[in-house]
Order: C-alpha cells, then sequence, then structure tokens
C-alpha cells in the first residue's frame, strides 16, 4: 500500500509547477494514497524476461527531407496569443534576481 | 434500419436540391434549440455561412467534388481551428485563436465539409463524463439527469442532438466510445496513427486518435476515408494507407471471440442481456462466436493510469503562462508566472492528472511504476495478438453500465473505473467501434468491436453488419 505524505504532494506540486493550499494537499494526499494503491497491482505481476512497450507503430527513426516546409502561420497571429509581446518578442519577467 | 445521412445531404447539394447556406443556417438553429443540453462550447457561424456561400458558388459553377459537399460537422474544442476560439474546455485556453488548422480539419474542409462550431469536453480530455469542462457538463439527450459520457461528450450529444450528421472527437482511452455508447450514437477509434494529429491539443501522445461520431457506421466509414492518411506534420502517422471496403457488403464467415472478463461480475444486467442478444444474431447469421480471455483486462486500467498522466504531466508542461493560454497578471517573477498561471488556468482533475504522471515519473519511483506500467503494457498486447491469431473481431460492452447521473461518480477512482474495457485497444492501439444496441425504451447501450491493428475496414464492415441485423 502506498503511503504518501503531505510533503510527497507538495514536493509533486513543486515539480508540476503548481502551488497548492493546505486543504488541497489533503485532498489529493487521501485521493493519490488511493489511486497508487490500485496501480500497486502492477507490483505483482510477472515481468520476467519482458520488455517495455513505449509506442505501438513500429516505426522507427522517421525521416523527412530537410528542406523548408511553409506551414501558413505569420509571426504575428502566433504573436496574438502571447499574454504580453514587444517588438515581435515574448516578455516575460525578470528571470535573474 | 437506420439511414446514412451524409451520402443524401451531399447528393443534394451537388444536383441544387438545396445549399451549403441551407445546410448551414439549418444545422445552426438547430444547435440554437438545442442549447439546454450545453453540448457546444462555442459556434463558428460567420465562418461557417462564409464558407457555404463559397461552395454554393463553387457548385453554381459547375464544380460539384466532394466526398462531403456542403455537409456540416462540429469539432470536439480540442481540433485546432479557424473562426473562433479553441479551448479544450480549459480556462487555461480561453480566448486561444488558433494561428493554423488542425490537419483533420483541413483534410473534411478539402471535401466540402464546414465546421458550425465546437463542441464541449472535459477539460483537455481528462474524464469520462464531459463534467470536468471548465463550461459546465453536458447533458445526456436521452436523460438531461445523466451524463453524456466523455470525454468527447459535446460531440456525441451534437450527433444524438441531430443538430449535425457527425462530429469529430478524440479518444485516448475510451474518449469517443464511451460517450458513443451513453449517448446511443456509433463512434470510431482508428488504429493508432490513421489519422494525423497535427494541431490537435495533445493529450497522451502513445494511445490519442482522432475520429468521426455519426449516427450510422456508412456516416463514419466516409468520414474516416476522408481524414485518414500519412501527414509529415505528424510523425507517428501510418505510411499505409487505409484499405477501404463496402462496408454494405455482409463479412465472411467470422471468427469471433467475446471477451470473458468483459461479461462477468460488475456488468448492468440489461448491458449484459442486449450484448448476449447481439451475440445471438451473430451465431444466427453463420458466424463462429466463442469465448476468449484477456486476462490482463483489469491490469489495463492500472497501466493506463500510470501511463496516460505521465504523458500528460510531459504534454502539459508547455502551458507556463508565456507564449500562449491564461497568465497570471500579478506574478512578480519568471518562476511565479509560471505556477500561478499553472495553479489557475488548470482544473481539479488536470492537476491530479499531472502530479500522478510527474510522481510516477519522478527519481526512486520511475522503475516501479512507469517502466513496470510499460511493461505489463507488453503483455497486454501480447494477449491480443494471441487473440487475433484465432479471431477476426472481439466483443465486449463499451462500458459496464448505461450512462449515470451527474455527479454520481464524484470519486476520481470511481470515475476512471468507468474505462476499464476500452483502455486495453487503446493501450495496444487497436480499432474499435461503439455501436449503439436495440434496447427499446432503455437508455443507450454499445457495442465495442475490437479489430486488430490496421484491420479498420474490417471493425466497420462488421459494426455495419451488427447495425443492420
Amino acid at each position: 500500500m502506498a503511503k504518501i505524505s503531505i510533503e510527497d504532494v507538495k514536493k509533486v506540486a513543486k515539480l508540476s509547477g503548481l502551488t497548492l493550499s493546505d486543504a488541497e494537499c489533503e485532498t489529493y494526499r487521501e485521493q493519490f494514497a488511493e489511486i497508487l494503491a490500485y496501480i500497486d497491482r502492477l507490483a505483482g505481476v510477472d515481468t520476467n524476461g519482458v520488455e517495455p512497450t513505449y509506442q505501438v507503430t513500429g516505426l522507427v527513426n522517421v525521416m523527412r527531407d530537410d528542406t523548408v516546409i511553409d506551414y501558413g502561420v505569420d509571426q504575428k497571429a502566433l504573436l496574438s496569443n502571447a499574454p504580453d509581446a514587444l517588438a515581435a518578442q515574448l516578455k516575460v519577467k525578470r528571470v535573474l534576481g | 434500419m437506420k439511414q446514412p445521412l451524409i451520402a443524401p445531404i451531399v447528393e443534394a447539394v451537388r444536383s441544387g436540391k438545396t445549399t451549403a447556406v441551407a445546410q448551414v443556417t439549418e444545422a445552426i438553429a438547430r444547435a440554437e434549440k438545442a442549447k439546454d443540453f450545453n453540448a457546444i462550447i462555442s459556434m463558428t457561424t460567420d465562418r461557417a455561412l462564409e464558407r457555404a456561400r463559397m461552395i454554393d458558388e463553387r457548385v453554381a459553377r459547375g464544380e460539384t467534388t466532394g466526398r462531403l459537399l456542403g455537409v456540416p460537422f462540429i469539432a470536439k474544442d480540442n481540433f485546432l481551428t479557424f473562426g473562433g476560439e479553441t479551448t479544450a474546455a480549459s480556462t487555461m485556453l480561453k480566448g486561444f485563436m488558433a494561428p493554423y488548422q488542425s490537419t483533420a480539419i483541413e483534410r473534411l474542409e478539402a471535401e466540402g465539409a464546414i465546421c458550425i462550431g465546437k463542441a464541449n469536453l472535459d477539460a483537455f480530455a481528462h474524464g469520462g463524463s464531459t463534467e470536468n469542462s471548465d463550461f459546465g457538463p453536458t447533458l445526456n439527450p436521452h436523460d438531461k439527469s445523466r451524463v453524456p459520457g466523455g470525454s468527447s461528450g459535446g460531440s456525441a450529444a451534437s450527433v444524438a442532438l441531430s443538430i449535425v450528421p457527425f462530429a469529430l472527437g478524440t479518444d485516448t482511452g475510451g474518449s469517443i466510445r464511451l460517450p458513443a455508447s451513453y449517448c446511443g450514437v456509433v463512434g470510431f477509434k482508428p488504429t493508432y496513427g490513421r489519422v494525423s494529429r497535427f494541431g490537435v491539443v495533445a493529450m497522451a501522445s502513445s494511445t490519442d486518435t482522432i475520429g468521426p461520431l455519426a449516427t450510422t457506421v456508412a456516416d463514419a466509414a466516409l468520414v474516416l476515408e476522408c481524414m485518414a492518411g500519412l501527414d509529415a506534420r505528424d510523425s507517428t502517422s501510418l505510411p499505409k494507407p487505409l484499405e477501404t471496403v463496402a462496408i454494405t457488403n455482409a463479412p465472411k464467415a467470422l471468427r469471433i471471440g467475446v471477451i470473458k472478463e468483459c461479461m462477468g461480475e460488475g456488468i448492468d444486467p440489461m448491458t449484459r442481456q442486449v450484448v448476449e442478444a447481439k451475440i445471438a444474431d451473430f451465431k444466427a447469421a453463420g458466424h463462429s462466436v466463442e469465448t476468449v480471455s484477456i486476462p490482463s483486462t483489469e491490469l489495463a486500467l492500472a497501466v493506463y493510469y500510470v501511463v496516460v498522466p505521465a504523458e500528460i504531466s510531459s504534454n502539459l508542461a508547455r502551458f507556463d503562462g508565456i507564449r500562449f493560454g491564461y497568465s497570471a497578471k500579478d506574478a512578480e517573477s519568471l518562476q511565479e508566472t509560471y505556477e500561478k498561471s499553472r495553479s489557475a488556468g488548470f482544473n481539479t482533475e488536470n492537476k491530479r492528472r499531472i502530479m500522478i504522471g510527474n510522481y510516477v515519473l519522478s527519481s526512486g519511483y520511475y522503475d516501479a511504476y512507469y517502466k513496470r506500467a510499460q511493461t505489463v503494457r507488453t503483455i497486454i498486447m501480447k494477449e491480443y495478438t494471441a487473440a487475433f491469431a484465432k479471431y477476426d473481431v472481439l466483443l465486449s460492452p463499451v462500458a459496464p453500465t448505461a450512462a449515470f447521473a451527474l455527479g454520481a461518480k464524484a470519486d476520481p477512482l470511481a470515475m476512471y473505473m468507468v474505462d476499464v474495457m476500452t483502455v486495453g485497444p487503446s493501450l495496444a492501439g487497436l480499432p474499435a467501434i461503439s455501436v449503439p444496441l436495440e434496447v427499446g425504451k432503455e437508455l443507450p447501450v454499445g457495442l465495442q468491436i475490437i479489430g486488430a491493428a490496421g484491420h479498420d475496414a474490417l471493425v466497420l464492415q462488421v459494426a455495419a453488419h451488427a447495425e443492420a441485423a
């Protein structure tokens, strides 16, 4: 049975770029314990000599010609969705303190 | 027997008996009338009418090609489309104007189809009921107190409400098949890689697929044919072309396997009864029907809820409040921009999946969860391969029960269990369809027909047969 602490939840929230309230942390802790307990049944499966499958197409190293494809997308349309832009560049908060 | 809807519309537009503008106008009116069901997030009225006028002008000039000429449709709101916002039903993407369109949409438009609106879904397609939409739940067209299924609930409801003859959905673990089953329409999830996913909001890249929801199998097959095929913009799209078959021809004598694990305990008696009645029809038509065991059926759900959250956590990492999507205005630093934007833009279920995903991928747990799940995935695939050595298609219900009541599955794990019969084919990349069964006055129940990878045409043919019998 997976033991999940509040600290575990806080750590994974940080890794996920999320901020949680104390109440949210507790709710997620209970739910994660339940979900991970369900997932734990995988531990009982005999996987000796079995390789993992990460994708199912069987395609390997899909190549294309090294030519420019015109996607018909202009810079203006792309930047129009940006929360903040200046002189055709994305504007962000200070990176270094 | 239900008649195909699309071909007669195309014929009528081609011959001048109706116009694309009339088709679009009527569909928009039907959407307006069915507003209570909340199946649609936004309409793309202006662009739809403009395209319809353009098509009518072409027809007037004698240019009448296009297998979907003048046919209105609705796309799930995780397809990038022109003419309005693309939100994935998430606060994160409210206001987002797609700078380009999905390949699937482009291909349908090239055949003369017209997108009139964007369907509701669980935000980022995370869910099985459409209750996780940040725009409110869609209601089941057969009973407003029940869910339509999800995550393509708005698409299924739009077809069930006869707003449009077909809609587009996405299916990562059952998101086309489940709402098709709950709403009583046809929903097809093709072989993984059959339809390009370029321009569709990514959820779990190793199982995401695109497919049609429609009133009849013939309509679904036609839409699939128009969308399928290699696309240089999606390197997972399959180079081998889709086979086409005359689905109206009865299939040859089939070897059919009924999945034992899907007919056992926990199946609602009504669901069992209508599925067994259909199985009896197959036997009576001269097909060989046997029971087959896929022992890992239940393990597939555990595998799915490791692999899919892992891929979600990776795919949704791009939403950082910088380039597009929700951005917190009160952030003081770059790190705060990330955290405040993501915390406000994602909903509870999105966060749950992102965090489970990051947990199973994190150092110390990777081998125990993620790698182990992908290894069990191999075992599941081998079980299907062994089954398809003996059988042409496999049958099961789509879900253990008919549509449940809104709010009935507040516990996340209980909601995840709804996918128990659909996630196996998703993990293995197999084509699978939901076909409505004869239920009289009861709530709709779908039969799931699963084929070997690449055998989309056979699945459609068997489905057309199941629909007719």
